[in-house]
């Protein structure tokens, strides 16, 4: 999938590879959020999402990269987020999305509450090919 | 023996007659750090790492992990680890060899041209011992990072008395796996060594509440039911609470309060405590 990029700078790559990463993903996010000046509930609802996509990204798909930047389209700014993998992938994506449903130990919210937590939700997987995951909360 | 000829190239670069190099390099390495080394140490650290050197190369050792290499080993070993620990850059950790080569540097006007190979040679050893001492910093620098985590993780986590049978757990950062087990078995031994029954989950200091957080703070309160304690969330910011609505996390039977004042009040009541306000009082 091709990054939304439109903004003027390149978007950031951070590896997610260990669960100490997780932290670093969250503080870029935060970062970015407070630079595109998205409100304090925004804030939180981005850096949550992404917090539960890349902790997907680690325990499902084995480890892999995000990418954030800022975005902008029809004069509105934004933060986006790529999570990539190259992990087994999702063979049932409209399970995955069920509130609830989990292959692991989770609560089963991680993907389908990131989906409501954000304005933009695209998930692109094949079997056996990976996962890619873009999010993108809009400043209001 | 073309080997044997080259160590003693080699020790014969290192060991000019009528000139202490040892001196020298303790000079240029002083230089270098500003004083931050006492020289007596520095002085009795340069020259047992230079013996070791010559000896090293008298015995034939051409590379840094040779066996005759390993007192050479030791000794930089314990200067990196020395230096990790007080401070210094990893330049300035390294420069402490590389500056043997700049007090050989003369050999390089003056010197025949079997000079000149032989300090090729050792330049060239030189530079492994220096980029040992580099790894041998960053492993040290590794090691206490690790340790400073570890500590932090039980110094984040205390577990405070607010009253008679309540107790209180203020959560600052982030919640992971390690941390929430380190929380639960302080929270729960508080339980059974105050007697309390009443545990209050402060989370004004949580960043963000996603689902592994919210997992690992239903576990904990479960854990604390086992026992008999009545548990209370408390400190759920406006942000953290639509957060956890959209999430779609339930809190179900789990009471919560916005502030650790609320949580407390509740506390009190539920182990029967009236707190009365004096009208006029004044103390």
């Amino acid at each position: 999938m091709t990054a939304p990029w439109t903004a003027d700078e390149e978007p950031q790559v951070y590896a997610v590879e260990r669960s100490g990463d997780l932290v670093h993903v969250r503080q870029a996010i935060r970062a970015l959020a407070q630079r595109c000046g998205l409100s304090l509930v925004d804030q939180t609802k981005m850096i949550t999402a992404a917090s539960e996509l890349a902790r997907n990204t680690l325990t499902y798909g084995g480890g892999g990269t995000v990418r954030a930047g800022l975005v902008s389209a029809n004069s509105r700014r934004g933060v986006g987020a790529v999570f990539e993998d190259t992990g087994p992938g999702i063979p049932d994506v409209e399970q995955a999305m069920t509130d609830g449903w989990t292959s692991g130990g989770g609560l089963g919210l991680g993907l389908s509450g990131a989906k409501r937590l954000v304005d933009d939700f695209r998930l692109r997987t094949a079997p056996g090919e990976g996962t890619a995951v873009t999010i993108i909360k809009w400043a209001r | 023996m073309v080997k044997r000829d080259n160590a003693v190239d080699l020790v014969g670069l290192l060991s000019v007659e009528g000139q202490d190099l040892a001196a020298s390099w303790v000079g240029e390495v002083t230089g270098s750090l500003g004083g931050r080394v006492g020289a007596a140490e520095l002085n009795r650290e340069l020259r047992e790492l230079y013996e070791a050197l010559v000896e090293a190369l008298r015995k034939g050792a051409t590379d840094v992990h040779s066996e005759h290499m390993s007192e050479v080993r030791a000794h930089l070993t314990e200067l990196s680890r020395n230096r990790a620990r007080q401070g210094f850059s990893p330049s300035e950790t390294a420069v402490s060899v590389f500056a043997l080569k700049r007090v050989l540097e003369p050999v390089l006007e003056k010197g025949t041209a079997d000079e000149i190979r032989a300090y090729l040679r050792l330049a060239r050893i030189l530079d492994s011992l220096g980029l040992f001492t580099i790894e041998t910093y960053t492993q040290t620098r590794d090691e206490l990072i690790t340790a400073q985590a570890e500590q932090l993780l039980e110094l984040s986590t205390p577990v405070v008395r607010l009253w008679d049978g309540v107790i209180a757990v203020p959560l600052v950062g982030t919640l992971d796996s390690a941390r929430t087990q380190v929380v639960m078995e302080k929270l729960l031994q508080a339980l059974v060594d105050t007697g309390s029954e009443q545990a209050i989950i402060d989370i004004t200091g949580v960043p963000a509440v996603d689902t592994q957080v919210a997992q690992h703070l239903l576990k904990t309160i479960v854990a604390a039911r086992l026992m008999g304690a009545e548990c209370t969330v408390s400190g759920i910011s406006p942000q953290i609470a639509q957060t956890i609505v959209a999430l779609g996390i339930e809190f179900d039977g789990i009471v919560t309060k916005a502030s650790l004042a609320d949580a407390l009040k509740l506390a009190l009541r539920r182990s029967g405590v009236d707190l009365v306000a004096h009208t006029g009082a004044q103390r």
